[in-house]
Protein backbone atom coordinates (compact mmCIF):
# COMPACT_ATOMS: atom_id res chain seq x y z
CA UNK A 1 0.00 0.00 0.00
CA UNK A 2 1.20 3.52 -0.69
CA UNK A 3 0.10 6.01 2.42
CA UNK A 4 0.92 9.74 2.54
CA UNK A 5 1.82 11.44 6.20
CA UNK A 6 2.04 14.50 7.09
CA UNK A 7 3.55 15.46 10.64
CA UNK A 8 2.62 16.08 13.37
CA UNK A 9 1.68 12.30 13.01
CA UNK A 10 -1.45 10.95 14.59
CA UNK A 11 -1.64 7.32 16.57
CA UNK A 12 -5.13 6.85 14.44
CA UNK A 13 -2.66 7.35 10.79
CA UNK A 14 0.03 5.29 12.26
CA UNK A 15 -2.40 2.14 13.55
CA UNK A 16 -3.34 1.51 9.53
CA UNK A 17 0.10 1.10 8.68
CA UNK A 18 1.28 -2.65 8.19
CA UNK A 19 5.14 -3.38 7.59
CA UNK A 20 6.14 -3.15 3.65
CA UNK A 21 3.52 -0.17 2.86
CA UNK A 22 5.75 2.91 1.46
CA UNK A 23 5.51 6.04 3.20
CA UNK A 24 5.52 9.35 1.98
CA UNK A 25 6.12 12.18 4.30
CA UNK A 26 5.15 15.63 4.47
CA UNK A 27 6.08 18.20 6.86
CA UNK A 28 9.19 18.14 9.54
CA UNK A 29 11.41 15.83 10.61
CA UNK A 30 14.49 16.28 13.42
CA UNK A 31 17.52 14.62 12.89
CA UNK A 32 19.98 12.90 15.36
CA UNK A 33 22.40 10.24 15.66
CA UNK A 34 24.37 8.90 18.16
CA UNK A 35 26.07 12.05 19.94
CA UNK A 36 22.94 14.03 19.83
CA UNK A 37 21.01 11.03 21.34
CA UNK A 38 23.25 10.70 24.12
CA UNK A 39 23.04 14.24 24.73
CA UNK A 40 19.13 14.10 24.54
CA UNK A 41 18.63 11.33 26.89
CA UNK A 42 20.72 13.21 29.49
CA UNK A 43 18.10 16.09 29.26
CA UNK A 44 15.70 13.74 29.99
CA UNK A 45 17.27 11.70 32.69
CA UNK A 46 17.55 15.20 34.43
CA UNK A 47 14.30 16.45 33.84
CA UNK A 48 15.21 19.28 31.57
CA UNK A 49 13.17 19.76 28.16
CA UNK A 50 14.60 18.83 25.02
CA UNK A 51 15.75 21.30 22.17
CA UNK A 52 11.71 20.23 20.58
CA UNK A 53 8.64 19.39 21.65
CA UNK A 54 8.88 15.68 20.39
CA UNK A 55 5.38 15.33 20.75
CA UNK A 56 3.91 13.32 17.14
CA UNK A 57 6.97 14.30 15.77
CA UNK A 58 9.78 12.12 13.27
CA UNK A 59 13.48 11.77 14.53
CA UNK A 60 15.67 11.14 11.21
CA UNK A 61 19.09 8.93 12.03
CA UNK A 62 21.48 11.07 9.42
CA UNK A 63 24.15 13.10 9.59
CA UNK A 64 24.12 14.71 6.67
CA UNK A 65 26.54 15.60 3.87
CA UNK A 66 27.09 19.37 3.86
CA UNK A 67 25.00 21.23 1.28
CA UNK A 68 26.85 22.50 -1.49
CA UNK A 69 25.97 25.99 -3.32
CA UNK A 70 22.80 25.93 -4.18
CA UNK A 71 20.88 22.86 -2.51
CA UNK A 72 18.78 22.79 1.20
CA UNK A 73 21.74 20.08 2.25
CA UNK A 74 24.42 17.73 0.52
CA UNK A 75 23.84 13.64 0.34
CA UNK A 76 21.43 12.72 3.16
CA UNK A 77 20.73 8.98 3.67
CA UNK A 78 20.17 7.10 6.89
CA UNK A 79 22.35 5.33 9.56
CA UNK A 80 22.13 2.34 10.92
CA UNK A 81 19.56 2.28 13.60
CA UNK A 82 20.69 -0.53 16.02
CA UNK A 83 23.15 2.52 17.47
CA UNK A 84 20.35 4.66 18.70
CA UNK A 85 18.38 1.28 20.39
CA UNK A 86 19.50 2.28 24.13
CA UNK A 87 17.92 5.76 23.77
CA UNK A 88 14.77 5.33 21.69
CA UNK A 89 12.31 4.16 24.01
CA UNK A 90 12.87 7.27 26.03
CA UNK A 91 12.24 9.18 23.24
CA UNK A 92 9.33 7.18 22.57
CA UNK A 93 7.79 7.90 26.01
CA UNK A 94 7.84 11.71 26.01
CA UNK A 95 5.61 11.30 22.59
CA UNK A 96 8.12 10.77 19.39
CA UNK A 97 5.69 8.75 17.32
CA UNK A 98 8.46 7.67 14.32
CA UNK A 99 12.07 6.69 13.98
CA UNK A 100 13.35 6.69 10.20
CA UNK A 101 16.80 4.37 9.58
CA UNK A 102 17.95 1.42 8.37
CA UNK A 103 18.66 -2.11 9.41
CA UNK A 104 16.71 -4.10 12.38
CA UNK A 105 15.81 -2.90 15.98
CA UNK A 106 16.16 -4.39 19.43
CA UNK A 107 13.51 -6.29 20.70
CA UNK A 108 13.40 -3.44 23.85
CA UNK A 109 12.56 -1.12 20.92
CA UNK A 110 9.75 -3.23 19.36
CA UNK A 111 8.01 -3.33 22.46
CA UNK A 112 8.85 0.11 23.41
CA UNK A 113 7.03 0.50 19.76
CA UNK A 114 4.05 -1.06 20.50
CA UNK A 115 3.39 0.44 24.18
CA UNK A 116 3.53 3.88 23.00
CA UNK A 117 2.20 2.97 18.99
CA UNK A 118 4.95 4.36 17.29
CA UNK A 119 6.62 3.19 14.02
CA UNK A 120 10.33 2.66 12.79
CA UNK A 121 10.74 3.34 8.72
CA UNK A 122 13.60 2.57 6.69
CA UNK A 123 14.69 4.61 4.20
CA UNK A 124 17.06 3.21 2.02
CA UNK A 125 20.64 3.43 2.95
CA UNK A 126 23.25 4.99 0.16
CA UNK A 127 20.50 5.92 -1.65
CA UNK A 128 21.14 9.30 0.27
CA UNK A 129 21.02 12.22 -3.09
CA UNK A 130 17.50 10.63 -3.72
CA UNK A 131 16.41 10.62 0.09
CA UNK A 132 17.85 14.55 -0.76
CA UNK A 133 15.46 15.70 -3.44
CA UNK A 134 12.66 15.46 -0.75
CA UNK A 135 14.40 17.27 1.64
CA UNK A 136 13.46 21.23 0.68
CA UNK A 137 14.55 23.43 4.16
CA UNK A 138 17.29 22.17 6.66
CA UNK A 139 18.27 24.44 9.30
CA UNK A 140 20.57 23.03 12.70
CA UNK A 141 18.62 23.74 16.08
CA UNK A 142 20.81 22.38 18.76
CA UNK A 143 24.56 20.88 19.23
CA UNK A 144 26.28 22.68 16.27
CA UNK A 145 29.81 21.60 17.89
CA UNK A 146 29.01 18.07 16.86
CA UNK A 147 29.10 18.90 13.12
CA UNK A 148 27.02 16.09 11.00
CA UNK A 149 25.46 14.68 14.19
CA UNK A 150 23.98 18.19 15.02
CA UNK A 151 20.13 18.35 15.69
CA UNK A 152 18.49 19.92 12.18
CA UNK A 153 14.66 20.52 11.92
CA UNK A 154 13.85 19.74 7.77
CA UNK A 155 10.95 20.66 6.04
CA UNK A 156 10.52 17.38 3.54
CA UNK A 157 8.02 16.50 1.15
CA UNK A 158 7.27 13.59 -0.13
CA UNK A 159 10.27 11.86 2.03
CA UNK A 160 10.38 7.97 0.94
CA UNK A 161 10.12 4.98 3.68
CA UNK A 162 8.71 1.79 4.08
CA UNK A 163 7.40 0.77 7.30
CA UNK A 164 9.78 -1.43 8.79
CA UNK A 165 7.95 -2.33 12.17
CA UNK A 166 4.10 -1.08 12.73
CA UNK A 167 2.93 -0.39 15.68
CA UNK A 168 1.21 -4.10 16.00
CA UNK A 169 5.67 -5.75 16.80
CA UNK A 170 5.68 -6.76 13.20
CA UNK A 171 9.28 -6.35 11.63
CA UNK A 172 9.85 -7.01 8.37
CA UNK A 173 13.62 -7.57 8.69
CA UNK A 174 12.25 -11.07 10.01
CA UNK A 175 9.21 -11.82 7.98
CA UNK A 176 11.10 -10.80 4.43
CA UNK A 177 13.86 -13.07 5.49
CA UNK A 178 11.95 -15.65 6.43
CA UNK A 179 9.90 -15.41 2.93
CA UNK A 180 13.26 -15.41 0.59
CA UNK A 181 15.81 -17.88 2.62
CA UNK A 182 16.52 -21.37 1.04
CA UNK B 1 66.19 8.01 -8.60
CA UNK B 2 63.41 10.04 -9.52
CA UNK B 3 62.34 13.13 -7.48
CA UNK B 4 58.84 13.54 -6.31
CA UNK B 5 57.64 16.69 -4.87
CA UNK B 6 55.13 16.28 -2.04
CA UNK B 7 52.95 19.89 -3.24
CA UNK B 8 52.38 17.90 -6.30
CA UNK B 9 50.73 14.91 -4.66
CA UNK B 10 48.29 17.33 -2.90
CA UNK B 11 45.67 18.23 -6.03
CA UNK B 12 45.82 14.17 -7.05
CA UNK B 13 44.94 13.07 -3.91
CA UNK B 14 42.17 15.62 -3.57
CA UNK B 15 40.73 14.91 -6.71
CA UNK B 16 40.85 11.11 -5.68
CA UNK B 17 38.38 11.91 -2.46
CA UNK B 18 36.03 13.91 -4.49
CA UNK B 19 35.57 11.76 -7.57
CA UNK B 20 35.65 8.12 -5.69
CA UNK B 21 33.01 9.58 -3.68
CA UNK B 22 30.38 11.05 -6.27
CA UNK B 23 31.44 8.50 -8.97
CA UNK B 24 30.47 4.77 -8.61
CA UNK B 25 32.29 2.10 -10.82
CA UNK B 26 30.87 0.47 -13.60
CA UNK B 27 31.52 -2.87 -12.04
CA UNK B 28 28.87 -2.13 -9.39
CA UNK B 29 26.47 -0.95 -11.96
CA UNK B 30 26.29 -4.26 -14.25
CA UNK B 31 26.54 -6.25 -11.37
CA UNK B 32 23.37 -4.91 -9.61
CA UNK B 33 21.56 -4.70 -13.35
CA UNK B 34 22.30 -8.42 -13.55
CA UNK B 35 21.02 -9.40 -9.80
CA UNK B 36 18.19 -7.51 -10.48
CA UNK B 37 16.89 -9.52 -13.18
CA UNK B 38 17.15 -12.77 -10.87
CA UNK B 39 15.20 -11.27 -7.92
CA UNK B 40 12.34 -12.18 -6.83
CA UNK B 41 11.07 -9.90 -4.60
CA UNK B 42 9.24 -7.09 -5.45
CA UNK B 43 10.39 -4.94 -2.60
CA UNK B 44 13.71 -5.67 -3.15
CA UNK B 45 13.97 -4.82 -7.12
CA UNK B 46 12.44 -1.43 -6.21
CA UNK B 47 15.58 -0.77 -3.41
CA UNK B 48 17.79 -1.59 -6.76
CA UNK B 49 15.72 0.62 -9.01
CA UNK B 50 16.28 3.45 -6.03
CA UNK B 51 20.25 2.85 -5.71
CA UNK B 52 20.67 2.53 -9.56
CA UNK B 53 19.22 5.87 -9.81
CA UNK B 54 20.93 7.53 -7.04
CA UNK B 55 24.51 6.05 -8.58
CA UNK B 56 23.05 8.49 -11.71
CA UNK B 57 21.67 11.15 -9.27
CA UNK B 58 24.85 11.56 -7.78
CA UNK B 59 27.22 11.88 -11.14
CA UNK B 60 24.28 14.45 -12.25
CA UNK B 61 24.26 16.54 -8.98
CA UNK B 62 27.72 16.35 -8.48
CA UNK B 63 27.33 15.05 -4.81
CA UNK B 64 28.71 12.18 -2.95
CA UNK B 65 26.35 8.60 -3.94
CA UNK B 66 26.25 8.06 0.00
CA UNK B 67 25.99 10.88 2.55
CA UNK B 68 28.78 9.02 4.95
CA UNK B 69 32.10 9.50 2.75
CA UNK B 70 34.12 7.47 5.10
CA UNK B 71 37.35 7.29 6.15
CA UNK B 72 39.78 8.19 3.99
CA UNK B 73 41.86 4.78 3.46
CA UNK B 74 44.87 5.00 1.08
CA UNK B 75 46.80 2.30 -0.47
CA UNK B 76 50.16 3.48 -1.45
CA UNK B 77 52.42 1.72 -3.77
CA UNK B 78 56.03 3.53 -3.69
CA UNK B 79 58.23 2.83 -6.17
CA UNK B 80 61.59 2.40 -4.44
CA UNK B 81 63.50 4.10 -6.95
CA UNK B 82 61.58 7.31 -6.09
CA UNK B 83 62.71 10.24 -3.60
CA UNK B 84 60.14 12.55 -1.84
CA UNK B 85 60.90 15.54 -1.39
CA UNK B 86 59.40 19.05 -0.81
CA UNK B 87 57.57 17.89 3.16
CA UNK B 88 56.16 15.39 5.00
CA UNK B 89 54.34 12.59 3.13
CA UNK B 90 51.84 11.82 5.43
CA UNK B 91 51.08 15.78 5.85
CA UNK B 92 50.80 15.74 1.99
CA UNK B 93 48.12 13.17 1.79
CA UNK B 94 46.29 14.38 5.12
CA UNK B 95 45.94 17.79 3.23
CA UNK B 96 44.75 16.16 -0.35
CA UNK B 97 41.93 14.82 2.17
CA UNK B 98 41.46 17.95 3.82
CA UNK B 99 41.11 19.95 0.89
CA UNK B 100 38.88 17.21 -0.89
CA UNK B 101 36.26 16.88 1.69
CA UNK B 102 36.04 20.57 2.40
CA UNK B 103 35.63 21.66 -1.51
CA UNK B 104 33.96 18.88 -2.67
CA UNK B 105 31.27 18.94 0.46
CA UNK B 106 31.71 15.51 1.33
CA UNK B 107 31.22 14.40 5.31
CA UNK B 108 33.49 14.77 7.65
CA UNK B 109 33.21 11.96 9.58
CA UNK B 110 36.27 11.31 12.24
CA UNK B 111 36.25 11.95 15.85
CA UNK B 112 39.60 12.83 17.30
CA UNK B 113 39.54 9.82 19.87
CA UNK B 114 37.75 6.93 20.31
CA UNK B 115 35.08 6.74 23.45
CA UNK B 116 36.21 9.84 25.45
CA UNK B 117 35.92 12.88 24.23
CA UNK B 118 34.71 11.97 21.03
CA UNK B 119 35.65 15.58 19.17
CA UNK B 120 34.75 15.91 15.62
CA UNK B 121 38.09 16.82 13.84
CA UNK B 122 35.95 18.70 11.44
CA UNK B 123 38.36 18.17 8.21
CA UNK B 124 37.96 14.16 8.04
CA UNK B 125 41.91 14.05 9.23
CA UNK B 126 44.40 11.86 9.79
CA UNK B 127 43.54 9.40 6.65
CA UNK B 128 44.71 5.75 7.02
CA UNK B 129 47.22 5.39 5.16
CA UNK B 130 48.85 1.81 4.15
CA UNK B 131 52.32 2.21 2.66
CA UNK B 132 54.29 -0.93 0.73
CA UNK B 133 57.45 -0.72 -1.11
CA UNK B 134 57.53 -1.76 -4.85
CA UNK B 135 60.47 -1.77 -7.56
CA UNK B 136 60.19 0.80 -9.99
CA UNK B 137 60.07 4.72 -10.22
CA UNK B 138 56.51 5.12 -9.82
CA UNK B 139 53.73 5.86 -7.02
CA UNK B 140 50.79 4.51 -7.18
CA UNK B 141 47.75 6.01 -4.64
CA UNK B 142 44.37 4.23 -4.21
CA UNK B 143 41.01 5.58 -2.23
CA UNK B 144 38.85 3.54 -0.84
CA UNK B 145 36.73 5.83 1.21
CA UNK B 146 35.05 3.33 4.26
CA UNK B 147 31.70 3.54 5.58
CA UNK B 148 30.99 2.86 9.23
CA UNK B 149 27.94 1.07 8.94
CA UNK B 150 29.37 -1.79 6.84
CA UNK B 151 33.25 -1.64 8.44
CA UNK B 152 30.83 -1.96 12.08
CA UNK B 153 30.13 -5.63 10.81
CA UNK B 154 33.30 -7.01 10.15
CA UNK B 155 35.21 -8.95 12.42
CA UNK B 156 38.81 -10.95 12.63
CA UNK B 157 38.47 -14.72 14.16
CA UNK B 158 41.50 -17.18 14.90
CA UNK B 159 40.46 -20.07 13.71
CA UNK B 160 42.13 -23.85 14.04
CA UNK B 161 43.11 -25.70 11.11
CA UNK B 162 41.35 -28.39 11.94
CA UNK B 163 38.07 -26.07 11.18
CA UNK B 164 39.09 -27.09 7.30
CA UNK B 165 37.61 -24.72 4.95
CA UNK B 166 34.07 -25.67 5.81
CA UNK B 167 34.73 -24.09 9.20
CA UNK B 168 35.75 -20.85 7.32
CA UNK B 169 33.09 -20.88 4.97
CA UNK B 170 30.38 -21.53 7.93
CA UNK B 171 32.41 -18.27 9.96
CA UNK B 172 31.97 -16.11 7.04
CA UNK B 173 27.79 -17.03 6.09
CA UNK B 174 27.55 -16.53 9.88
CA UNK B 175 29.24 -13.28 10.02
CA UNK B 176 26.97 -11.85 6.89
CA UNK B 177 23.58 -13.39 8.34
CA UNK B 178 24.49 -11.67 12.15
CA UNK B 179 24.28 -8.60 10.05
CA UNK B 180 21.26 -8.57 8.31
CA UNK B 181 20.43 -5.35 6.93
CA UNK B 182 22.81 -3.60 9.12
CA UNK B 183 25.66 -3.04 6.53
CA UNK B 184 23.32 -1.74 3.44
CA UNK B 185 23.02 -4.65 1.75
CA UNK B 186 23.60 -5.42 -1.43
CA UNK B 187 26.87 -6.04 0.23
CA UNK B 188 30.54 -7.26 -1.51
CA UNK B 189 32.57 -9.42 1.05
CA UNK B 190 35.91 -9.26 1.49
CA UNK B 191 37.63 -11.94 3.35
CA UNK B 192 41.10 -12.28 4.17
CA UNK B 193 42.76 -15.95 5.09
CA UNK B 194 46.60 -16.80 6.30
CA UNK B 195 48.67 -13.93 7.69
CA UNK B 196 48.46 -12.93 11.12
CA UNK B 197 45.85 -11.14 13.17
CA UNK B 198 46.39 -7.82 11.53
CA UNK B 199 47.64 -8.81 8.61
CA UNK B 200 44.01 -11.21 7.90
CA UNK B 201 42.24 -8.10 8.56
CA UNK B 202 44.48 -5.95 6.13
CA UNK B 203 44.23 -8.77 3.53
CA UNK B 204 40.10 -8.63 3.44
CA UNK B 205 40.21 -4.69 3.33
CA UNK B 206 42.83 -4.99 0.08
CA UNK B 207 41.11 -7.94 -1.20
CA UNK B 208 37.70 -5.39 -1.84
CA UNK B 209 39.49 -3.24 -4.33
CA UNK B 210 39.43 -5.65 -7.05
CA UNK B 211 36.67 -5.22 -9.66
CA UNK B 212 33.08 -7.40 -9.41
CA UNK B 213 34.10 -8.08 -13.08
CA UNK B 214 37.15 -9.91 -12.33
CA UNK B 215 37.67 -13.62 -11.04
CA UNK B 216 39.87 -14.68 -8.55
CA UNK B 217 43.04 -15.52 -10.84
CA UNK B 218 43.56 -19.06 -8.41
CA UNK B 219 40.92 -21.36 -9.04
CA UNK B 220 41.02 -22.93 -5.90
CA UNK B 221 40.14 -19.81 -4.47
CA UNK B 222 37.38 -18.72 -7.11
CA UNK B 223 35.54 -22.14 -6.53
CA UNK B 224 35.31 -21.25 -2.52
CA UNK B 225 34.18 -17.36 -3.69
CA UNK B 226 31.24 -18.81 -5.36
CA UNK B 227 30.38 -20.87 -2.39
CA UNK B 228 30.28 -18.60 -0.20
CA UNK B 229 28.21 -15.81 -2.82
CA UNK B 230 25.59 -19.02 -3.11
CA UNK B 231 24.92 -19.23 0.78
CA UNK B 232 25.30 -15.76 1.43
CA UNK B 233 21.91 -15.20 -1.07
CA UNK B 234 20.50 -18.16 0.40
CA UNK B 235 20.36 -15.99 3.53
CA UNK B 236 17.41 -14.15 2.39
CA UNK B 237 18.54 -10.80 3.53
CA UNK B 238 18.01 -9.11 0.37
CA UNK B 239 18.69 -5.40 -0.30
CA UNK B 240 18.85 -3.36 3.30
CA UNK B 241 17.54 -6.37 4.72
CA UNK B 242 14.02 -6.24 4.05
CA UNK B 243 13.72 -10.09 2.21
CA UNK B 244 15.31 -10.83 -1.34
CA UNK B 245 17.57 -12.88 -2.91
CA UNK B 246 20.40 -10.46 -3.46
CA UNK B 247 22.29 -10.59 -0.33
CA UNK B 248 25.77 -10.36 -1.47
CA UNK B 249 27.00 -8.93 -5.19
CA UNK B 250 30.64 -10.43 -5.14
CA UNK B 251 32.65 -12.00 -2.55
CA UNK B 252 36.46 -11.79 -2.76
CA UNK B 253 39.23 -13.82 -0.77
CA UNK B 254 43.06 -12.72 -0.79
CA UNK B 255 45.67 -15.69 1.27
CA UNK B 256 48.97 -15.80 2.63
CA UNK B 257 51.09 -18.10 4.14
CA UNK B 258 50.53 -18.28 8.34
CA UNK B 259 52.20 -19.83 11.15
CA UNK B 260 51.49 -23.77 11.73
CA UNK B 261 49.52 -23.07 14.62
CA UNK B 262 47.05 -20.50 13.18
CA UNK B 263 44.50 -19.76 11.22
CA UNK B 264 42.99 -16.42 11.04
CA UNK B 265 40.57 -15.45 8.88
CA UNK B 266 39.02 -12.03 8.56
CA UNK B 267 35.66 -10.32 7.23
CA UNK B 268 35.69 -6.89 6.03
CA UNK B 269 31.67 -6.07 4.97
CA UNK B 270 31.74 -3.56 2.59
CA UNK B 271 28.09 -1.63 1.67
CA UNK B 272 26.89 -1.43 -1.93
CA UNK B 273 28.71 1.74 -2.67
CA UNK B 274 31.78 0.05 -3.15
CA UNK B 275 34.46 3.04 -3.74
CA UNK B 276 37.59 2.51 -5.08
CA UNK B 277 39.97 4.92 -7.36
CA UNK B 278 43.59 4.79 -8.07
CA UNK B 279 45.85 6.79 -10.19
CA UNK B 280 49.73 6.09 -11.08
CA UNK B 281 52.03 9.07 -10.64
Amino acid sequence: MEVHLTTPLKTEDLEKLKIGDQVYITGTVYTGRDAAHKRLVELLKKGEKLPFDPKGQIIYYVGPAPAPPGKPIGSAGPTTSYRMDPYAPALLDVGMKAMIGKGPRDQSVIDSMIKNKAVYLAAVGGAAVVVAKSIKESKVIAYEDLGPEAIREMRVENFPCIVANDVYGNDIYKAGVEKYKR
Amino acid sequence: MREINVKDLIPIVKKLCIEANYYIGEDIISKIKEFKEKEESPTAKNVLDILLENYELAEKEQMPICQDTGVAVYFVELGQDVHIVGGDFTEAINEGVRQGYKDGYLRKSMVDDPIIDRINTKDNTPAIIYTDIVPGDEIKITIAPKGGGSENMSEVKMMKAADGIEGVIDFVVDRINRSGGNPCPPIVVGVGLGGNFEQSALLAKKSLLRSLTEKNPDPKWAKVEDEILEKVNNLGIGPQGLGGRTTALGVFILSKPCHIASMPVAVNVQCHAARHKSVVI
